[in-house]
């Protein structure tokens, strides 16, 4: 299946065509109460024709992330670069920036119904977006093709559906619709933030299984922002997993879902209910999320850490590699050999936080094990 | 805290309502029979005629044993919200019977209904929406125990801090307003409120889905934990296979106003008998990569049809990828299929068989 497909590819060499190299890219916004600090020092790459998860929860920075890297993101303070192709997408004008947004990157959003303009036919916005971009295309040329697209994305009768207003599309056939738009003028990378959210699960079984063939068909690179891990399984190549505006841990599919080394990767993983720990209790990871303008000392994610050491409350770690691969890398402070879900790196953790913890961290440590999570302790 | 029992009949019996009559099966909480829920559509204008009817729940029958949780899945549309409602009394059934402790509450006036609000209560979806953004906390949460002139003052004060802390807030947040308050922490002012009046039912609906998934363990922890307790039943509604697998003893699947499949969860999971039922669980996604990788697929075609007018026959027909020609003409019945135990029961004339690849018969059919 596609899965496979895509080992194959790996087969020939990572860094086969790299067609976006983000580096050090930190976003903050001044607001009234203080700075908020959306993202901070974040570096990942896409390569053409492989999909990248972005995971994390609400207010972890992936979509500010990701808004940044087209420009949507105005009244930020931005640093970094990001290489689209030999351009540095942050160092360019809005001028630039419009012909690389929608042709060159395209975006699909959440949510299907806002995204589109309700008093405009669906084809007439797809053709909008074609004839914005070249000039040259005639109305009737711009409809065919956008008919063309509704039928690639699999709306029945597209040469009718096409003088619909959205209100008459379901939700399933507005996000196709939304997606023949980002397909309209053939982009190189396409972002999906959260793009079945909205929608249910056999609807999303549908719309996933189109972008990977889609994918498949174009040699498109792929940004799947998600916080749902169901669906980085399903169509995801890498993963980087996000925290408090910073990528905690980066690797492959296999390695983020087998052999997490974070702690916070390892806490959603076993925090979600699955078939085979269904009679046990969740684990849920205690507390919430810190404030991106008043956040925590050291680690970011150490207040919430049941392996929290010393050195977390003081310095910040960023990413290193941590598997044999180079690419698997986690900015935790726990030692290499800590990956994975079995008892042995279980062991490791514990080990070696018993050797590094002192009083201050073995307080946190107390009051993680007896949070609220379950308050029948309390 | 609570209302012992007695006070409680005392209550209804002054209401001219007589007290609950002795049950045959005193273990079934609530018994829902045949219930029918239609919608009116009206025509735009003057005369505003009624035009159609949205078969919102159509003939839906189901008990839930005391101290347990029945989970009800189904997709966006398919009635699974309406039917909590009728069986919470917040709205009218159009036909049908909802029996909570075998009296029958779908005949009862506001008035007589009232004694039995407060044995039902309703967790929301939305942890934003479901709280008033101007009332304080410890109001919100007191606001149960107001409505029934139940405590007052200090008492209904120290009543809700015993709240907030059971369902792990901070009592000295009684204060504060829902806006100081994290989504998972809204949640739990929610259950707060539920767990007030010391309900025999709670309806969960989709309780966890607006929820990040570390914050969504604890919700459900809590929930678990609360059932333990208080021996709660629950009528739990949420999209997320996975969770309500997590929290039910019995399922329930519903299509388009109708229940598709209906039994004791492993049965239902392990070997789903309606094809419906086999293609939402193989559509929700695993967070396993090898699973995701190895498992077939079921991609339904096409979207939901319009519950104003439900495709005749079996509703499913339209999508399914064992339908046939008596699926459109004949509407199936619930029943038990052959080797499943008598619990479970399947709405279906071609039932799914051990071993059958679903996924090669769907994937023949999605072009159109």
């Amino acid at each position: 299946m596609a899965y496979a497909d895509s080992e194959a590819r790996r087969g020939g060499g990572r860094n086969a065509v790299t067609l976006l190299e983000v580096k050090d890219l930190t976003v903050s916004f001044p607001t009234a109460d203080g700075t908020v600090q959306a993202v901070r020092g974040v570096s990942f790459t896409v390569d053409a024709g492989r999909t990248l998860g972005i995971v994390g929860e609400s207010g972890s920075g992936k979509t500010v992330l990701t808004q940044t890297l087209l420009g949507l993101t105005p009244g930020g303070e931005i640093s970094g670069t990001a290489d689209f192709d030999g351009t540095d997408l942050l160092a360019i004008t809005e001028d630039q920036m419009r012909k690389i947004r929608g042709a060159q990157i395209s975006v699909i959003f959440q949510d299907p119904l806002t995204s589109m303009h309700p008093l405009y036919k669906v084809g007439w916005q797809i053709e909008e977006m074609i004839r914005a971009h070249d000039k040259s295309v005639s109305k009737a040329e711009a409809k065919d093709r956008a008919v063309d697209l509704l039928r690639r994305v699999g709306i029945p009768r597209a040469d009718q559906r096409v003088n619909d207003y959205p209100h008459q599309f379901s939700g399933g056939m507005r996000q196709r619709a939304i997606i023949a738009m980002a397909l309209s003028l053939s982009p190189r990378m396409i972002i999906a933030d959260e793009p079945t959210t909205a929608l249910d699960a056999t609807v999303q079984a549908q719309i996933l299984d189109l972008l990977q063939k889609l994918q498949e068909e174009s040699n498109t690179a792929l940004i799947m922002i998600t916080h749902d891990m169901g669906v980085v399984a399903d169509i995801a190549d890498d993963v980087m997993v996000m925290y408090a505006g910073r990528a905690a841990e980066r690797a492959t599919k296999q390695d983020i879902f087998y052999a997490p080394h974070h702690p916070y990767t390892k806490g959603l993983l076993e925090s979600i209910p699955n078939s085979s720990a269904r009679a046990e209790r969740l684990k849920p990871i205690t507390g919430q999320p810190p404030s991106l303008i008043r956040l925590p000392s050291g680690c970011k994610f150490h207040p919430r850490c049941a392996y929290v050491m010393d050195r977390c409350l003081t310095e910040e770690p960023s990413l290193r590699p941590v598997g044999e691969d180079g690419f698997h890398s986690s900015a935790c402070w726990l030692p290499t050999a800590a990956a994975g879900l079995g008892e042995r790196a279980e062991e490791i953790r514990i080990k070696t936080v018993r050797e590094e913890r002192s009083e201050a961290a073995a307080g946190i440590a107390e009051g993680i094990a007896s949070a609220p999570a379950s308050p029948r302790g309390a | 805290m609570g209302v012992p029992g007695a006070e409680r009949t005392a209550a209804q019996q002054a209401d001219g309502q007589p007290a609950p009559r002795p049950e045959s099966d005193d273990d079934i909480l609530i018994r829902v029979e045949n219930v029918v829920k239609h919608f009116p559509v009206k025509s735009i204008g003057f005369t505003r005629r009624t035009v159609g009817q949205v078969h919102a729940v159509d003939d839906v029958s189901l008990t839930i044993p005391r101290g347990k949780t029945l989970g009800l899945v189904g997709e966006t549309g398919c009635g699974k919200s309406t039917l909590a409602r009728c069986v919470a009394g917040l709205i009218p059934v159009t036909s049908g019977r909802v029996l909570f402790e075998g009296n029958d509450l779908s005949r009862l006036s506001r008035r007589q209904m009232q004694p039995y609000r407060r044995e039902i209560q309703m967790i929301f979806q939305d942890p934003y929406g479901s709280l008033n953004p101007r009332q304080r906390v410890g109001s919100i949460i007191g606001e149960p125990f107001a409505i029934h002139r139940m405590a007052s003052g200090g008492e209904r004060k120290r009543r809700v801090q015993e709240l907030m802390e059971r369902v792990g807030l901070n009592p000295e947040h009684y204060n504060r307003f829902p806006a100081e308050f994290s989504g998972g922490q809204r949640q739990r002012i929610g259950v707060a409120r539920a767990l007030a009046l010391r309900p025999k039912l709670i309806i969960c609906d989709e309780p966890v889905s607006a929820l990040d998934v570390s914050i969504q363990a604890q919700v459900l922890n809590l929930l678990a934990d609360l059932q333990d307790e208080f021996g709660l039943t629950y009528l739990f509604i949420a999209h997320d296979l996975e969770v309500v697998r997590h929290v039910s003893h019995a399922v329930s699947v519903m299509y388009l106003g109708r229940l598709a499949e209906a039994g004791p969860k492993e049965p239902v999971y392990e070997t789903p008998r309606h094809p419906y039922t086999a293609a939402l669980l193989s559509a929700a996604p695993a967070a396993d990569p090898n699973t995701a990788a190895s498992r077939q697929r079921i991609i339904l075609v096409g979207d939901v049809p319009s519950p104003i007018d439900p495709p005749p026959g079996c509703r499913f027909h339209p999508r399914c990828p064992k339908a046939r020609q008596l699926c459109s003409q004949e509407e199936p019945q619930l029943e038990v299929k052959a080797g499943d135990p008598v619990t479970h029961v399947t709405a279906c004339h071609f039932p799914v068989e051990a071993g059958e690849n679903l996924a090669a018969a769907g994937s023949r059919e999605s072009g159109i």
